[in-house]
């Protein structure tokens, strides 16, 4: 393998990140806790200029580096660039609740900024040993992120569940890549389609490893039933790990699905096809149907977010680009509302106080009508109501299922859609129609009032002109 | 001379002892972290294996990645251990269910 | 600047000027609010009428363009557009005048109102919707539009939420456009199921194909595809322009504040029925039995209507009869295919009506708000301008030789005579003998407010003045229209060239080329005029009402009493109100708590929406207890499914 200068220029997006996260990490150990907020200022910057990068360097086909581990395509340049914009949401949510908790410390912003790092090579991995090393990356940072607030029972409760069930998850993946591996003796993507390509391949082996990498996969999305971290998680994490937890790790699961399915394994569609199908029926059932019990609005939008994995699970079984696309715009709007809501979430939230329950959102719309309109935004795009984002996202998967002639799927989806407008509805209800228990003003800084309000409108201004970002979407698959 | 076979059953006979030790085990969450290193030790004989019978050495170069993950995942499983049980004054698994349903 | 831009920005500035007004409308000053809505109305009005002159007299070529495609489902296209031509350079120049008149009116209307601002956002918003209806390319740009100016129309009837009667007029006005707006969509509905498309040109273009199409509806009979989509069209016309039977909501209506009475309910929302038929010319050629339903509905209404404004005492209640009344005389025009001189009476009818209007809200502002007639009187005294200005409205609408409406209203029973379309015989009686009607009624209130003897009582004397230069201002404004507009545009509108190619006529359905043949010039014409019957009925209508209101005012209570039974039919307005309240709304009601009893408690709520939210929220939280919080059952529940998977595909 010889040294090439073009490696340098793909990867740089990547090599920048490193280097400024390092750099973040550094420079706050250098500073008192009364100057916190420059460690902010520069994870923003970071996040600013390795998007610059990115874009500067942005690829028209797709190119290989560092001996096949390494891929850069117009998908991976699209979802790293959702990925900047919708961490940096992120960071500016999460630092109020950081501060109100009393753990602004720096290294939330290192972590996130590795966790970043590790869903970029995610996206970009072009062999499984890339993608494993991806995966760990961020699954690391976030068992970090989870126990972060170090005091809180709950939180280490959800670390030490995630850090079990996570691993337990990665090493079952790594069993079915040994299997792949053993099967084709290859690990990059492209290198196995073709090797399955010409036949020759022990298929029962293959299988074998398919399970256990489609199990893998699920786990990072989120599906049943590989589900059970999730609500847990989301329920013990702070806020704003949960906000990050739950928006741009599902963009990236969605890379990983497309680069093991899809780049990997195009020839053992009809199998993981089968799989996805039944992973996303038992989400949309369990996802959508638990939701309705649920008090605590965590655990609820937990259970929601394994809803939605169900429908990105259905773009992904058409099988077509045009369903690839559905997913991918699916994915990354999903990431964003449930971004907006968690932000609002901690919006509500105050000195020595969790808004929780669903009964602390009650008369929100007296407390603060603009912020109640923004939370009613994102639940109407959550539910799936036009001219929402949410709306668009759910006819473009639904459509590409159509296409394909999985209409009882579609019919599927539909219906347990209807039972999950139930539980957004009802959180709406109680925001305008109930009495609120408590009057205090609500408090942010002008940041976060301000991204609170783009992500709330980025609902209803995307649900108006969805088309351009679905022509993105669609773009890269094209 | 041993077969491939031997390894992959080898192998899977430690696999399934380190998942069944992570469901069997209702009482210390140290167990839980030792039955996850055994668990990605079965994967390593696998890509060992089968990277020798294949003569192939990408395997044996992921046995070395997988091995400095796990370094990397014990520590922040001990890390996550030891907040758990400033927080709880308890590491017995059965304890952890506050957060459910 | 490029014609899109400039189209763009007429429809834009409005909504603009709304958005701000109406989002700040709690903390901005009443001056700014009014400020920055007239300045955004006013600059769209500037290029409106930059726009008609462009069309009307340097022949600009049409500009028919997608601005945005929202989505595009199996094929059909969702999109913004704008269609220009010379019917939209009419429509537009008419609505944004109007509008601004109606701007400028409501500084002094309103001034000590509570919700100032809020009525200036409304009344801009409503312009922009307005705007986006008559500029479409497309039927669901249209149909945005109509229901746009419905939501305003509703948010403004009901403008005095504290008022019981107005949140009842709200309702009803919303609940009878809903029937039009049922038809309405079932035909745009049909247009997307039969042609494919939604965008106008291409439906036209495709029409005469489908001419010979049919189906069937119930049973065996079939029906022309065209005529059935023509008559929903229609049926949502209906609505919105208040024809017989779903015109109850716009007397009404009147509930609302004067200005909105005479730009949304009367010059420019309920003539959008009137508009969209004459775009949809093409369509309407294409089925007789439609332009006769058209005719027939038109007719009644335009003669019935106007009867019921002889016996009402509420000064705006007897110039929104008189609306009814003459919208029935633009759907007659419409329904003998002369839609050129349907849209030439929207026209004159929407500056000297909004004229009448706003010179009746003067009258109620100097009356401090009593809209009873029979407490006026002689008010001719203290408030002139407005006196004369209600006599040029008066005179206008009466379709004196000279005037605006004259020329308009001619033109129609001109063109009712000459059609020989079915029904169109009954028409022209209804429309002749309307005629007499409307000078009886114009007249009747003209004499009672302005002339005889004063009836207020002493306070209200006191203050009684001259309104504000902000309310006589648009008065004069539109007065002027009001003599001119119509001598102005007969020739080009009705017999020139300028609608060739926009409004589409068969040559067998014609009949404004028998007009065109008689016609020489403009004094010809009105003189013309003076030896024809409708002028006589007019002069005899006046005579009537003078008679009997002013030379012996006892005789009108002698009438009614000797009419009695008439007087209570008229009174009761036919019975349309009391027969739609009982049965309609209480058969409807008995039907739906029958259903809500029978059905919706025990079978529906019962069992199918509480049963199943029940059973689901029982079997939700059974399913809840999967998940225990031990980690050793989640490790399991992974382990489990993952064999279960193996097993099957293994």
């Amino acid at each position: 393998m010889s040294f090439d200068h073009t490696m340098l220029y793909l990867t740089a997006p990547e090599i920048t990140l490193a280097l400024l996260a390092s750099a973040v990490l550094l420079l706050d150990s250098f500073l008192k806790p009364s100057q916190r907020v420059l460690t902010y200022i520069a994870t923003l910057l970071s996040l600013l200029i390795v998007f610059m990068v990115t874009f500067a360097t942005h690829v028209d086909s797709s190119l290989m580096a560092f001996d096949g581990q390494y891929i850069r395509d117009p998908m991976s340049d699209v979802l790293k660039l959702s990925l900047f914009v919708l961490m940096a949401f992120v960071f500016v949510y999460a630092k109020d609740d950081l501060r109100r908790r009393g753990s602004e410390r720096g290294e939330f912003y290192a972590l996130g900024l590795f966790a970043l790092l590790g869903m970029m090579i995610m996206i970009s991995a072009a062999s499984f040993l890339s993608l494993y090393l991806g995966l760990e990356l961020l699954a690391l940072c976030l068992y970090a992120l989870v126990a972060f607030q170090r005091n809180s029972a709950s939180g280490s409760e959800a670390a030490m569940k995630y850090f079990v069930l996570g691993a337990l998850a990665s090493g079952l993946l790594l069993y079915g890549i040994s299997m792949v591996y053993g099967a084709t003796g290859q690990l990059g993507f492209a290198a196995i389609a073709e090797r399955l390509q010409q036949g020759q391949v022990d298929a029962v082996v293959m299988s074998f490893g398919l399970v256990f990498v489609v199990l893998g996969l699920a786990f990072k999305l989120g599906a049943v039933p590989f589900h059970m971290w999730v609500p847990d998680v989301y329920q013990g994490a702070p806020t704003s790990v949960t906000a990050l937890i739950g928006s741009a790790p599902k963009v990236a699961a969605f890379a990983m699905a497309m680069r093991i399915l899809v780049d990997a394994l195009p020839s053992m569609q009809e199998q993981w096809q089968l799989m996805l199908i039944i992973l996303a029926v038992l989400s949309l059932a369990v996802g959508n149907i638990v939701a309705i019990a649920q008090t605590n609005i965590k655990r609820m939008l937990a259970y929601s977010t394994i809803s939605h994995v169900g429908f990105i699970l259905l773009g992904l079984i058409a099988g077509t680009t045009v369903g690839y696309a559905s997913a991918m715009f699916y994915a990354l709007v999903y990431a964003l509302t449930a971004l907006g809501g968690f932000g609002l979430l901690m919006f509500i939230s105050r000195q020595g106080f969790d808004a929780e329950n669903l009964h602390d959102l009650k008369g929100l719309n007296e407390r603060s009508p603009w912020y109640a309109l923004m939370m009613m935004l994102v639940l109407f795009s959550m539910a799936g109501v036009p001219p929402t984002v949410g709306f668009f996202a759910k006819l473009a998967v639904l459509d590409a299922i159509i296409r394909v002639d999985l209409l009882w799927l579609a019919i599927t989806a539909v219906i347990f859609s209807v039972i999950g407008a139930f539980y957004y509805l009802r959180v709406i209800k109680m925001m305008y129609f109930d009495k609120a228990e408590c009057s205090e003003p609500l408090q942010a800084s002008t940041d976060t009032r301000f991204a609170l309000s783009l992500n709330g409108l980025a609902m209803i201004g995307l649900g108006i002109m969805p088309s351009a970002l679905m022509s993105v979407c669609a773009s890269v698959f094209a | 001379m041993l077969a491939l076979s031997d390894f992959l059953i080898l192998s899977a006979l430690l696999f399934s002892i380190s998942i069944a030790g992570i469901f069997l085990n209702r009482k210390n969450v140290l167990i839980l972290l030792m039955c996850i290193e055994l668990l990605l030790l079965a994967v390593n004989i696998n890509f060992i294996a089968f990277s020798y019978y294949l003569g192939d050495t990408a395997g044996q170069v992921f046995v070395f990645f997988v091995l400095t993950v796990a370094a990397a995942e014990a520590a922040i499983g001990l890390a996550i251990l030891v907040v758990l049980f400033r927080s709880r004054r308890s590491i017995n698994v059965e304890d952890l269910d506050a957060l459910k349903g | 600047m490029d014609m899109k831009s400039i189209y763009l920005t007429i429809v834009l500035l409005p909504l603009l000027g709304a958005l701000i007004a109406g989002l700040t409308c709690r903390v901005i000053p009443r001056a700014l609010a009014h400020w920055i809505t007239i300045s955004s109305v006013a600059l769209s009005c500037g290029l409106s009428l930059y726009v008609g002159k462009l069309f009307l007299l340097d022949h600009q070529e049409v500009f028919n363009q997608t601005i945005y495609t929202w989505m595009v489902v199996d094929g059909l296209h969702l999109q913004v557009g704008f269609l220009v031509d010379t019917l939209t350079a009419v429509m537009i120049s008419v609505v944004t005048f109007v509008s601004l008149m109606v701007h400028i009116y409501t500084i002094g209307y309103m001034s000590h109102d509570e919700g100032y601002q809020r009525f200036f956002s409304y009344i801009a918003l409503f312009t922009f919707a307005m705007l986006m209806l008559v500029m479409s390319n497309n039927f669901l740009q249209l149909f945005f539009g109509w229901e746009a100016v419905g939501l305003v129309s509703y948010l403004l009837i009901g403008f005095y939420v504290k008022r019981e009667s107005a949140i009842f007029a709200n309702m009803k006005a919303f609940i009878v456009n809903r029937v039009g707006d049922f038809g309405f969509i079932l035909g745009i509905a049909a247009v997307a199921m039969y042609f494919g498309s939604l965008d106008y040109v291409e439906v036209f273009n495709k029409a005469p194909q489908l001419s010979d199409t049919s189906l069937s509806i119930m049973g065996d009979g079939s029906w022309s595809v065209l005529t059935v989509i023509c008559i929903l069209l229609f049926v949502g016309a209906m609505g919105k322009s208040a024809q017989v039977p779903l015109h109850v909501w716009l007397p009404d209506s009147m509930e609302g504040p004067t200005p909105i009475s005479a730009l949304i309910h009367a010059a420019t929302m309920v003539t959008a029925g009137i508009f969209m038929v004459a775009r949809m010319s093409p369509l309407y050629e294409l089925s007789p039995t439609a332009l006769s339903f058209v005719l027939i509905i038109g007719a009644t209404t335009a003669f019935f209507m106007g009867l019921i404004g002889i016996v009402q005492n509420d000064i705006k209640r007897v110039i929104a009869y008189s609306t009814l009344s003459q919208l029935g005389y633009m759907v007659v025009a419409l329904g003998v295919s002369a839609y050129a001189a349907g849209i030439f009476h929207l026209m004159t009818h929407a500056f000297f009506k909004a004229l009448l209007f706003l010179a009746a809200g003067s009258v109620i502002i100097g009356m401090h708000h009593d809209q009873d007639i029979r407490n006026m009187g002689n008010i001719r005294k203290y408030m002139p301008i407005t006196y004369v200005t209600f006599l040029i409205g008066t005179l206008a609408l009466i379709g004196f030789p000279g005037f605006a409406g004259f020329f308009s209203k001619d033109a129609i029973i001109s063109a009712v005579h000459a059609s020989s379309l079915a029904g169109s015989g009954y028409a022209y009686w209804m429309v002749l003998a309307g005629v007499f009607v409307t000078a009886l009624y114009s007249f009747r209130l003209f004499f009672i407010v302005f002339h005889g003897k004063e009836r207020m009582d002493d306070h209200t004397r006191e203050h009684l003045k001259e309104s504000p230069w902000v309310v006589t201002l648009p008065l004069i404004l539109l007065a002027i229209p009001s003599i001119f507009i119509g001598a102005l545009a007969i020739e080009p509108l009705l017999f020139g060239p300028l609608f060739e190619g926009v409004i589409k006529v068969l040559p067998q359905h014609d009949v404004l080329e028998t007009l065109r043949e008689e016609f020489h010039g403009i004094g010809a014409f009105v003189l013309h005029g003076m030896m024809e019957p409708p002028f006589w009925l007019a002069m005899g209508g006046l005579f009537t009402a003078w008679f009997v209101y002013m030379k012996k005012p006892q005789m009108s209570e002698d009438i009614k009493q000797r009419l009695l039974p008439l007087y209570n039919i008229l009174d009761n307005k036919y019975g349309f109100d009391d027969f739609n309240q009982k049965l309609f709304a209480g058969g409807s009601r008995a039907l739906g708590s029958l259903l809500w009893k029978g059905g919706d408690v025990v079978l529906i709520d019962g069992l199918a929406v509480n049963g199943s939210a029940k059973s689901i929220g029982w079997f939700s939280s059974i399913l809840r207890h999967i998940q225990t919080g031990y980690l050793y059952h989640y490790a399991m529940v992974m382990i489990v499914a993952l064999l279960a998977l193996l097993f099957w595909f293994v």
